[in-house]
């Protein structure tokens, strides 16, 4: 057994982390700026960080992904990073050209205390910003939150750095998808435009991290949101906010510097997420629902229904983000499935009070833990098995071990595909993922039956 | 996009045989700003030890680095998979301003009391050298209390390129060594030096010098074992491959223990044999070596030769494009593929030096590109222009081929079979084989520049 060293003994562990559930913000820094047209993500850092961003963002999403480093020295780490981003700037856009360079920061920059709008003057005052190129910057310390917050604090620097407040609002809303894959921006787009609702959507990485083949290689794919958009975001009616913690403090910010007003909600995952974020789109955009999303919706219930006696009781455990963890639990419940063990890494207080809250009428005991890790999890599920595990792909340790069905869910993927292209959000992903589901659940059980009990029909 | 501009400081980072004079400048920190594929000190460290598989790998640092280096290397064990987990002291904000120390100590000890691994490792990372944590005394006091060694790894990440993590990490074995009985071990005995048994690599080249008659006392750092290491300085030579992860600690076993070495490559028919025959002759005293020794080769060679005959025939006259981590791996790679009729028209690497490139040079064809530490744009550049279709090389590179339709061979940490010895010969060109003359490629548009 490859985790044959977790013990089944659960003992307080505070100065040590064991199998993470989460990484560090930069990443998350990268993946959103990656969600900018055009645009260079750059780590103001030493060399491996953006190299490991880089590795593990092209194993999840099988595509190039480009970035650049201001490759820290140990003259850099005495003296502080400014000749260095500074070169970097120069050096980036007169070969690299983006339109865009979205600087984050690490461990060792913020713990020298470089100060990167300071260094952005500079570089604006030496002319090494050529007219029509814009910067921005998010701090994002390793030491402080996850990834997940690296994603919000980019998503928000999008806003600080260029959304323009305006006197009149136009008929159009902002989307701000969360940390979701490429494959759920364009389906949330897509159902905003079934509802025939304006919208600005930032960050979107649709054709960015899910590219087709074309027989090239482009350091800038077509997608992404521009700087227009950016600075128009600032003149829509209102923000619709999915993910109360990747998407939330961008919109605040929206609303605080632009007076666009904001509704934050969980990420459209399942049926009861989804209504609300259709309502939403009704009520902000001023439109009905069309029959097309009726259907859609209809044959997710449907779904549900035909196969409810499949999902009764069923015990889940489920590793990952809060945004996502929030949202499944509770489209989980709704089927009638118990998720019983519940980790994010992520440290967090809300959560654990809102999937308490959630859960709360279930026949059984709940555990949960934000700040949590996966050796923390694995132990809960020898204590408690459960019938499914839904986590990223470092739970396949686990689901061999412990010889449990598992979806791959969240981030990493490392090792399967169609997380890019298929998504989990909406109606039509809320279908995808109980398809996933019953898969598992059904091939275990064929697998499982004895020759005498081995069925047909299902 | 020909015209692709290239930075002024790196032109002479790039060089194309027979159009100009050689003076290529290597051993160059990336420049600033540059998508450099290049990686950190700590990366240097964490590839090379990490393959000891009962040993504790505890990363001091915030949690990225253990995140990012969790079990993606595919070095395998034949027993403990404790090197497979994932272990941080996690550092938060509170830490960076009060220092990490108590952190340290309090996780190593809890640590080695849960686990009871045969030594551990610390990885100091970026913010270790920064804040100041005094790493090595607490690994020296753990040590004296838990009775096993425990040794600092000093890796923060911007003092230096991957090879200071190489280094480093030597360092660290260097205390390993000498600590353990060498008693029983014979004449004819060795260690594998830079054999990190990627797809069981070390096990298939342990295999041939156990043929050979000879004793592998331990294997740097392969299915790697601290006992092994602890006595690993009672063998009569030191078997070298890689490009120079593991020099620093073959020196330091010379100096100290008088133990000489030789610098070898696994890869390819040429020079697999040309290890076995150097070590052989290192040992001819022992006249039955060499006799086994041509055996094994030619018996070996005889069992796939047929096959690569085979693959020559369609492969002949395809072209390859190899970017990889040390250029020692490039020289094996260049032979290799030509032994399968294929020309190289593209050959960099992220950490080679003067010599390495001057090697290059002598070896490949004219209108050869060589490139140090190259970005994106140019690996695509030259890929284009010259014809490539075959990519070999790392992660980070392999969307890239696939999106100009160019087949790809991983030769890094993502190989799933095992390209060392006559065995992985056969795997290499069936893998380049599969991938140049996929029907699949019919599907992408036509190549082109942008």
């Amino acid at each position: 057994m490859l985790l044959r060293h977790t013990p089944k003994e659960i003992t307080e562990r505070k100065a040590l982390t064991v199998n993470p559930a989460k990484t560090c913000q930069p990443i998350g820094a990268m993946y959103a700026s990656l969600g900018i047209h055009g645009c260079l993500p750059h780590s103001h850092g030493s060399q491996g960080c953006y190299a490991y961003h880089r590795s593990t963002l092209t194993r999840h999403y099988k595509e190039p992904v480009m970035a650049a480093t201001s490759s820290f020295t140990e003259g850099a780490s005495v003296f502080g990073g400014q000749a260095n981003l500074l070169q970097a700037l120069n050096n980036i856009f007169t070969i690299y050209e983006p339109d865009v360079v979205a600087v984050h920061t690490t461990c060792l920059s913020e713990t020298i205390g470089d100060d990167i709008p300071q260094i952005f003057g500079k570089a604006r005052a030496d002319g090494k910003i050529p007219e029509g190129k814009f910067v921005l910057h998010a701090n994002t310390p390793s030491y402080v939150g996850t990834h997940v917050t690296g994603f919000a604090n980019m998503t928000k620097a999008m806003v600080d750095y260029f959304a323009k407040p305006a006197e009149h609002k136009e008929n159009r809303i902002n989307i701000i998808p969360g940390w979701v894959e490429p494959s759920d921006m364009k389906e949330i787009k897509r159902i905003a435009g079934e509802l025939g609702v304006k919208f600005i959507m930032f960050p979107d990485t649709e054709n960015v991290l899910n590219g087709p083949q074309t027989g090239k290689f482009a350091m800038y794919p077509k997608g992404g949101v521009t700087i227009d958009e950016l600075v128009s975001a600032g003149s829509s009616r209102g923000t619709i906010a999915l993910g109360r913690l990747t998407s939330g403090p961008a919109a605040h910010a929206l609303d605080t510097k632009c007076k666009v007003p904001c509704e934050i909600l969980d990420l459209p995952i399942g049926i009861k997420a989804t209504d609300r974020f259709v309502d939403s789109l009704r009520k902000m955009g001023g439109v009905n629902v069309p029959d097309s999303i009726n259907i859609e919706r209809g044959q997710l219930v449907d779904i549900i229904t035909d196969m409810q006696a499949y999902f009764y009781h069923k015990k889940v455990g489920l590793v990952g983000d809060p945004d996502q963890l929030e949202a499944l639990t509770e489209f989980l419940v709704s089927i009638d499935m118990l998720p019983i063990h519940i980790v994010t890494g992520t440290k967090d207080k809300k959560f654990e009070k809102r999937i308490k809250s959630l859960t709360e009428g279930l026949p059984c005991k709940v555990n949960v833990k934000s700040g949590g890790d996966m050796m923390l999890f694995h132990q809960w599920i020898k204590n408690e098995p459960v019938d499914l595990l839904i986590g990223n792909t470092y739970v396949k340790y686990i689901s061999r071990d412990e010889d449990i069905p598992f979806i791959r869910f969240g981030f990493p993927i490392l090792d399967r595909i169609g997380h890019s292209y298929f998504p989990t959000v909406g109606y039509q992903g809320g279908m995808r993922f109980l398809e996933k589901i019953l898969d598992a659940l059904m091939d275990r059980q064929d697998r499982d039956s004895s020759e005498i009990e081995f069925e047909l029909v299902m | 996009m020909t015209n692709m501009p290239i930075l002024k400081e790196r032109e002479k980072q790039i060089y194309q045989k027979g159009a100009q004079a050689f003076d290529m400048t290597c051993e160059k920190k990336s420049l600033a700003g540059s998508v450099s594929q290049r990686a950190c000190v700590f990366c240097g460290s964490r590839v090379v030890l990490y393959p000891i598989a009962d040993a504790l790998h505890l990363i001091h640092g915030p949690i990225g680095c253990a995140s990012y280096t969790w079990d993606i290397r595919g070095a395998l064990s034949s027993g403990p998979q404790l090197h497979r987990m994932s272990f941080s002291t996690d550092l938060k904000e509170k830490d960076i301003i009060f220092g990490g120390e108590k952190k340290l100590y309090g996780s190593r000890v809890q640590l080695i009391d849960k686990y009871h691994p045969n030594a551990a490792f610390v990885y100091a990372t970026c913010i270790v050298g920064l804040i100041g944590d005094d790493v090595d005394s607490i690994c020296k006091r753990v040590s004296d209390e838990k009775g096993i060694p425990v040794l600092p790894v000093h890796s923060e990440g911007f003092k230096g390129t991957k090879k200071d993590g190489y280094k480093a990490a030597c360092d660290a074995m260097a205390h390993i060594v000498g600590t353990g009985s060498i008693e029983g071990i014979g004449e004819l005995s060795l260690n594998i030096m830079g054999e990190f048994n990627i797809a069981g690599e070390a096990w298939i080249i342990q295999d041939y010098y156990e043929k050979m008659g000879l004793e592998v006392v331990s294997v740097f750092t392969g299915d790697g074992r601290v006992d092994k290491i602890k006595r690993s300085h009672g063998a009569k030579l030191n078997v070298v491959q890689c490009s120079g992860s593991m020099m620093h600690l073959a020196e330091i076993m010379k100096e100290k223990y008088g133990i000489p070495y030789i610098r070898v490559s696994y890869f390819g028919i040429e020079d697999m044999s040309k290890a076995l025959y150097d070590v052989a002759e290192h040992f001819s005293d022992h006249p039955e070596v060499m006799e086994k020794t041509q055996n094994i080769v030619r018996k070996e060679i005889q069992a796939i030769n047929p096959v690569l005959k085979q693959y020559k025939k369609v492969l002949s006259g395809k072209k390859a494009a190899i970017y990889v981590g040390g250029a020692f791996k490039a020289f094996s790679m260049i032979k290799a593929l030509r032994s399968l009729g294929m020309e190289v028209v593209l050959a960099g690497s992220q950490t080679g030096n003067k010599d390495d490139y001057k090697l290059l040079r002598e070896m490949c064809n004219d209108g050869t590109v060589i490139l140090d530490d190259a970005n994106p744009l140019e690996l695509s550049k030259y890929c284009i222009e010259k014809g490539a279709d075959l990519f070999i090389g790392g992660v980070k590179e392999r969307p890239m081929a696939y999106k100009m339709g160019i087949g790809f061979c991983d030769h890094n940490h993502e190989r799933k079979l095992s390209l060392a010895g006559y065995s992985g010969m056969l795997n290499f060109a069936k893998e380049v084989y599969s991938s140049v003359k996929s029907p699949v490629w019919k599907f992408a548009p036509e190549k082109k520049l942008s």
